[in-house]
């Protein structure tokens, strides 16, 4: 088994911000789209990588490992820039972003080291959580299954039938997180096709439901260091987020699901995020 | 076909402890010899055929052969997303199985009907593609796709298809047409369930002077373009037998094969089921008939054309 290891000497926070600060320049090299959805789950994926899944970046394909499937493929770079902070490949990969030949497509890819599943399409992910926590479930090994969700992707129909077998099936080993940031592709969730009330469908659907604040520290680190939040269950942890956390101009604001910071927006950017506490 | 099916996939899963099966809530007391015998390894996801597709390939990213059970429709184009970019994508050993296909479930109406899923699946990468002529090729080909590294689909009929390598066969070689009946005149290459049409077509010829060879086609995905050139060098006629959709069918695999411009070449008569649409009851027999896929229109086609 691999030892539950943290990534020494950075607190969450510290390793968050880098994270972001990555991101944003890596979708404006390539002129890229949806950092917004990549600033939300930023603070999330800090804390996973930090030491609560169960990974080593020198065996990034250890049969052991536990698992995090990004199912919202769109925030690639988010993912692409945790991994690089992380130690599974060199931080210079990010600077080709997008680049013709570079691995890392703007939607996830399987051949790059640390990333498990290639995503992109919605609703693909929760199923594939499921059968990797059946396999644990039924080997009686320990390995554990992450699937990060946007909200938008809770639309797809897939994702509720995974829910269902989840459910069904007392997969524990599965823990869905949903990064709610309220704004999928043409606006609001509310107003395209309302989600609440969320937490009651999931718990309907025989989950248990952890509600916490996404980008705080404390609340992520409290409801990851309790998993499964009941034994006998999948655990979802809905985190209510910000699209675009971290930069003043981007915070709530959908255009920042397409549009790429210019030089002058990126400068900015990164100053908001060092003179952040 | 079933029967077959579902005998060599306990027989494997004996061995191979990495033998999984997944049902869409079909194949009630078809499954039940595996199911009772590793229900370890098996699972009724439900009438979900997409999550069935998405926990197959999540549990061959965990070391499982993932066998999925389904009706044509149901198992290829309602999970086809799934199939491309789960199974395909990551190249994983997820092994699709419809049973129904083509017009075997004729009288249940057009919804189960399986007709496109040669082409379809055909078009997608690294998917290797079979269609089992008789109960031995279908057992055979469980043992073959256990071994095929990465995803596949497997296409049967239901049960009770009669046996045509009375002999048996020793093994289901991929890509390779199996010799059936030898003959000089035309060939007949039937894939899947065709194939005793095909063989009692060849009979009914020899009877009347036209020596026909019948060639199985289990493997269209991998195909052997190369054997299928020779062929057409050697038969002055070449007939195509699909239960579903000949354009990228095997018609269209034979079709698409390179001869050579100069090359002498078979002439090529392509039966199949194009863009068929059927509104009433029709049997799998009254449906192939009326269709030129009964033995009597094969004979005349054949008779007429040689």
């Amino acid at each position: 088994m691999i030892p539950n290891s943290s990534v020494p000497a950075s607190n969450p926070s510290a390793v968050a911000r880098s994270i972001r600060k990555s991101l944003l320049r890596m979708v404006h090299h390539a002129n890229a789209s949806h950092v917004g959805g990549g600033l939300s789950i930023a603070d999330v994926l800090a804390h996973l990588y930090g030491g609560v899944l169960r990974v080593d970046p020198s065996r990034p394909n250890d049969p052991e490992r536990d698992r995090l499937i990004l199912s919202k493929g769109h925030t690639a770079a988010a993912l692409y820039a945790t991994l690089a902070e992380r130690g599974f490949f060199p931080s210079e990969w990010l600077d080709h972003y997008g680049e013709e030949h570079s691995p890392l497509t703007g939607h996830t890819n399987h051949l790059v080291p640390g990333v498990d599943a290639s995503t992109g399409a919605l609703g693909h992910g929760l199923s594939l959580g499921c059968g990797i926590a059946l396999a644990m479930q039924r080997d009686r090994r320990p390995a554990r299954a992450f699937v990060v969700l946007s909200d938008g992707e809770l639309d797809e129909g897939s994702t509720w039938e995974a829910a269902l077998f989840a459910g069904h099936h007392q997969l524990e080993g599965l823990i869905a997180i949903v990064d709610y940031n309220q704004i999928q592709s043409f606006g609001n969730v509310c107003e395209i096709l309302d989600l609440e009330p969320l937490a009651d469908k999931w718990r309907a659907f025989r989950w248990q439901v952890v509600e916490i604040d996404g980008h705080d520290h404390d609340q992520i680190a409290g409801a990851l260091a309790r998993l499964p939040a009941k034994a006998g269950s999948p655990t979802v942890i809905l985190a209510r987020t910000v699209k675009g956390k971290g930069v003043s101009f981007m915070e709530g604001e959908l255009l920042w699901h397409y549009r790429s910071p210019d030089g002058a927006q990126l400068e900015r950017a990164l100053r908001e995020l060092d003179d952040s506490p | 076909m079933r029967t077959a099916f579902v005998e060599a996939l306990v027989e494997v899963a004996r061995t191979d402890p990495r033998v999984w099966l997944l049902t869409g809530d079909l194949g009630f007391s078809v499954l039940e010899p595996f199911a009772e015998r590793f229900p370890e390894r098996y699972v009724n996801v439900g009438v979900a055929e997409q999550n069935m597709v998405g926990i197959a390939s999540g549990l061959a990213m965990a070391g499982k052969v993932v066998f999925t059970y389904s009706i044509a429709n149901f198992a290829t184009l309602r999970c086809l997303e799934q199939i491309r970019n789960d199974a395909c994508y990551h190249d994983l050993p997820v092994k699709v199985v419809a049973v129904g296909a083509g017009l075997t479930y004729g009288s249940l109406g057009y919804t189960h009907h399986g007709l496109e899923d040669i082409p379809i699946m055909r078009a997608l990468p690294r998917l290797a593609v079979i269609a089992p002529g008789d109960p031995v090729e279908a057992a055979l080909a469980v043992r073959e796709l256990v071994r095929w590294p990465g995803p596949a689909y497997l296409r049967l009929g239901k049960a009770g298809e009669p046996v045509v390598h009375r002999d048996g066969l020793a093994e289901l070689p991929a890509s390779k047409l199996i010799l059936v009946r030898e003959g000089r005149g035309p060939a007949i290459l039937a894939t899947g369930s065709m194939l005793p049409t095909a063989v009692d077509a060849a009979n009914q010829l020899a009877g009347l002077g036209v020596d026909t060879a019948v060639y199985s086609v289990p493997w269209l995905k991998p195909f052997d373009a190369a054997a299928v050139a020779t062929l057409a060098r050697k038969h002055s006629l070449i007939h195509t037998l699909e239960e579903g959709q000949r354009s990228g069918g095997l018609g269209g695999l034979v079709a698409e094969t390179p001869g050579g411009a100069s090359a002498p070449r078979a002439r090529l008569v392509r039966g199949g089921l194009d863009d068929l649409c059927l509104h009433e009851v029709v049997s799998q027999k009254a449906g192939r008939e009326a269709n030129g896929l009964g033995v009597e229109a094969i004979v005349e086609a054949l008779r007429k054309g040689s």
